[in-house]
C-alpha cells in the first residue's frame, strides 16, 4: 500500500498559559490516505483548530509523531515548516485571507514567490489555476471587486497553485450563504475527484462535512468517532459554470 | 524570495500608503539636505579663507625689522629701522632657497587725478614684489629694476584705485598727481579680492622703493624698509630659506654670538594651518548638528516601520502560511525601511545642493558641494534605513502564524 499522506501517532499538543496548563491534543492517532476527503468536527474548545494547525505546519506537536509524506515534520524548525507550508500544504481559511491591495492574481502567484518560480511559469500557473476554480477572467479584480463566493475561489486557487500534497480548509464555508457554500464545495469535491488532492476540511456544521468522503470527530483533545459518510452530498452545479 | 520581487512587493506597499510614505521620507530629506547644506557652506568658507591666504602669495617669508629700544623703553616689534633696500637685494643674489624678495616701505597718501581724488596706500616696492604676491599687471607694464635705481616717478595702480579716479577711461600713460609729485601710470593690475585680513587689496598704488621713500614718505633713516617680503623656491624650502636670511642678515647686521636678532622672519604657512583648523572645526559643528536631524528622521522611519508592522499582521500571517520564511518577512519589511531612508536621502541629496546654491547666491556665502559629502550622506541614508529598520523588520519576522493569522 501506498505511504499515506498524513500519519500522526499519539500526538500531543499542551499549551501553558501563566501557570494553567491546556491539553489541547491528547494522543490523537491519525491516518489520512491519498485523495481522501476528510472533515474534522467538534465544536469550539474541542481541539480541532489546534490539529488543524499541526496538521497545517503552523504549529510543532508538543509530542508524538507528524508524517508528511512519509517526512517527519514533527521536529522541524521554523523555516522548514515555512518550505513546507508553501510546497506541500495549501490553506482556505474562514476569511479568505486574501491580500486586498493584489489584485487574485497577485494572490495567486504570492506562495511562488516564496518558492522561487521564475515570473513567466508563474503567472501561467495562476493563470491556470485560476481556470480550474473558473476565474480566469478575474484575474485583474481586486478582492473587494469580488463576491464572497469568487474571492473563497480565489482563495482555493490560491492553495492548489503549488501542487500541495493537501487542501486544509478551515471553516471555509462560514462568511457564506447557503448557495455559495455549495458551490465553493463544489469546487473542493472536483479538485479531490479530478486531480486527486487530499482534502482535509475543518468545520462544525453538518450538512458541509457530509460533502467529504470520511467524518472525524473530535472532543476533548481526543478522536470520539471516525466513520465514512453513509449518504455523501455531492454539490448540484460544478464549479465554473455557477456565475 | 528573490531580491527584485522583493523590492516590488515592498514599493508596492509603500505606494499603497503615498501620503505615509511621503512624510516619513520628508524627516530624512530635512536631515540629508541639512547635512549637505551645512558640509557645503562649511566646505565653501574653507575654501574662501584658502584662498584669500593663498592671495597674499605663495611660499611667502615676511622678514620684519626687530624692535627698538630707546632709553629703557622697548618698542614694538617692526619698530626700528634696520632693514634696507640692500638688504633686500643681497637676500635675493647670494640665497638659494630664494627666488624673489621685494622691499617694501607704505605710505597713505591722496592721489589726483583732473578733479578726481582718492586716498589710499601707496607702496614702495622691486619690480619682484609682483612675482612674490602672484599679482600679474593686466594691460600696460610693470617697472623695472632701472626705473627703481633712477627713482623713477612711475606707478601701477590697482583695480579700486582705477575705478575710483579713472572711472571706465584707460589710466595707462596718464599723469596722477601724489602728494603733489606727478607719477606717469605704467600699470594696472589685476584684481586681487580681500586679503584674510578683509582689507581691500586692490586699494593701492605701487611704485619703485625708491620713488616712494624720497618723494612721498619722508622716512628719517634713508634707504630703510618697513618689511622686506621673500619668496622661497618652493613649499619644501621655506624653512631653509628662514635659515639662510636669519645667517645672512646676522652676518650683515654685524651681530655677535649670544646677541638678539634685531629683525625677524615669518612665515604664512603657519597662519593658514591655523584658519584651515578653525574653519574644519565648524565645518565639523555643523555636520554634526545637521546629522541630529538626520537621527530623527531614522527614528520616524522606525516609528512608521512598527506602525506598519502592527497593521500589516494579518498581511505577514498568510505571508507565513503559504510559505514566507522568516528572513523573507525580514527581508520585507527591512527593504521598505531602506527605501524611505535612501529615497528621503536622494531627494536630501538634490534639496540640500539647491539650498546650498540659495545660499551662496542670495546670502554671497561661497559653498561648495563635495563629492564625498554626497556619496557619504547616501551611505549614511542607507545605513539609517537599516538601523532603524531593522528592530521593526525582526518584529514581523518573529510573528506567531497562528496568532497573526487570527489578529483582527
Amino acid at each position: 500500500m501506498a505511504i499515506p499522506v498524513i500519519e500522526i501517532a499519539s500526538l500531543c499538543k499542551t499549551y501553558r498559559i501563566g501557570e494553567l496548563t491546556v491539553e489541547a491534543l491528547r494522543s490523537v492517532d491519525l491516518t489520512i490516505e491519498s485523495a481522501d476527503f476528510l472533515a474534522i468536527m467538534g465544536a469550539s474548545g474541542s481541539g480541532k483548530s489546534t490539529l488543524m494547525n499541526v496538521l497545517g505546519c503552523l504549529d510543532r506537536p508538543t509530542s508524538g509523531t507528524y508524517h508528511l509524506d512519509g517526512n517527519d515534520v514533527g521536529k522541524l524548525d521554523r523555516d522548514s515548516l515555512a518550505r513546507i507550508r508553501g510546497k506541500k500544504i495549501g490553506f482556505v481559511f474562514q476569511g479568505f485571507n486574501l491580500l486586498s491591495r493584489m489584485t487574485a492574481l497577485e494572490n495567486v502567484e504570492l506562495p511562488m514567490l516564496y518558492d522561487e518560480v521564475p515570473s513567466g511559469i508563474r503567472r501561467e500557473r495562476s493563470i491556470e489555476a485560476l481556470r480550474t476554480v473558473g476565474l480566469e477572467d478575474r484575474g485583474h479584480h481586486l478582492p473587494n471587486q469580488l463576491s464572497g463566493g469568487q474571492q473563497q475561489r480565489v482563495a482555493i486557487a490560491r492553495a492548489i497553485v503549488n501542487n500541495p500534497s493537501i487542501l486544509l480548509a478551515d471553516e471555509p464555508t462560514g462568511n457564506l450563504d447557503t448557495t455559495t457554500s455549495e458551490e465553493v464545495m463544489g469546487v473542493v469535491q472536483r479538485l479531490n475527484d479530478e486531480r486527486g488532492i487530499t482534502v482535509v476540511l475543518v468545520t462544525h456544521e453538518n450538512d458541509i462535512a457530509e460533502f467529504a468522503k470520511r467524518i472525524v470527530t473530535v472532543r476533548d483533545g481526543k478522536i470520539l468517532s471516525d466513520r465514512m459518510v453513509e449518504k455523501r452530498r455531492f454539490a448540484a452545479n460544478c464549479a465554473g459554470a455557477g456565475e | 524570495m528573490n531580491l527584485l520581487s522583493a523590492v516590488k512587493v515592498s514599493v508596492r506597499s509603500l505606494r499603497a500608503n503615498k501620503m505615509r510614505s511621503g512624510l516619513t521620507m520628508l524627516g530624512m530629506i530635512i536631515g540629508v539636505s541639512a547635512v549637505i547644506a551645512m558640509v557645503a557652506v562649511g566646505a565653501g568658507a574653507n575654501e574662501r579663507i584658502a584662498a584669500q591666504i593663498a592671495s597674499v602669495g605663495s611660499n611667502l617669508i615676511m622678514v620684519i625689522p626687530g624692535s627698538t629700544t630707546s632709553g629703557g623703553l622697548r618698542g614694538g616689534s617692526g619698530g626700528s629701522q634696520t632693514l634696507t633696500i640692500d638688504d633686500a637685494r643681497a637676500i635675493g643674489k647670494e640665497l638659494s632657497a630664494v627666488r624673489a624678495t621685494a622691499p617694501n616701505v607704505r605710505s597713505s597718501a591722496p592721489i589726483v587725478y583732473g578733479n578726481q581724488n582718492w586716498s589710499t596706500l601707496v607702496q614702495g616696492t622691486s619690480p619682484g614684489y609682483l612675482e612674490v604676491r602672484d599679482w600679474q599687471v593686466i594691460s600696460g607694464r610693470n617697472f623695472t629694476d632701472a626705473e627703481v635705481d633712477a627713482a623713477s616717478k612711475v606707478a601701477l595702480i590697482g583695480k579700486t584705485v582705477s575705478e575710483n579716479l579713472f572711472g571706465g577711461e584707460d589710466p595707462i600713460g596718464k599723469i596722477v598727481r601724489i602728494k603733489r609729485i606727478p607719477f606717469t601710470i605704467v600699470g594696472l593690475l589685476d584684481g586681487k579680492g580681500q586679503s584674510p585680513q578683509g582689507q581691500d587689496q586692490d586699494d593701492v598704488v605701487i611704485a619703485p622703493v625708491t620713488t616712494v621713500q624720497r618723494k612721498v614718505s619722508g622716512t628719517s633713516h634713508a634707504g630703510t624698509v618697513g618689511v622686506i617680503l621673500v619668496q622661497a623656491t618652493g613649499p619644501d624650502t621655506i624653512e631653509e630659506a628662514q635659515k639662510q636670511i636669519t645667517v645672512l642678515l646676522r652676518q650683515r647686521h654685524r651681530i655677535s654670538n649670544g646677541q638678539e636678532d634685531d629683525f625677524s622672519v615669518r612665515n604664512l604657512s603657519e597662519m593658514l594651518a591655523v584658519a584651515e583648523s578653525a574653519t574644519k572645526i565648524m565645518s565639523l559643528l555643523l555636520g554634526a548638528i545637521a546629522s541630529v536631524s538626520l537621527l530623527v528622521g531614522g527614528i520616524g522611519i522606525m516609528n512608521i516601520m512598527l506602525v506598519s508592522v502592527t497593521e500589516r499582521t494579518r498581511e505577514i500571517g498568510i505571508r507565513m502560511a503559504v510559505g514566507a520564511r522568516q528572513r523573507d518577512i525580514l527581508a520585507q519589511f527591512l527593504i521598505e525601511a531602506v527605501i524611505l531612508a535612501v529615497a528621503g536621502g536622494t531627494i536630501g541629496i538634490l534639496v540640500g545642493a539647491g539650498g546650498s546654491m540659495a545660499i551662496s547666491r542670495f546670502a554671497g556665502w561661497s559653498t561648495l558641494i563635495s563629492p564625498i559629502a554626497v556619496s557619504v550622506a547616501f551611505g549614511f541614508s542607507g545605513a539609517v534605513g537599516v538601523f532603524f529598520g531593522f528592530y521593526p523588520a525582526r518584529k514581523a519576522s518573529r510573528m506567531d502564524p497562528i496568532e497573526a493569522l487570527r489578529y483582527e
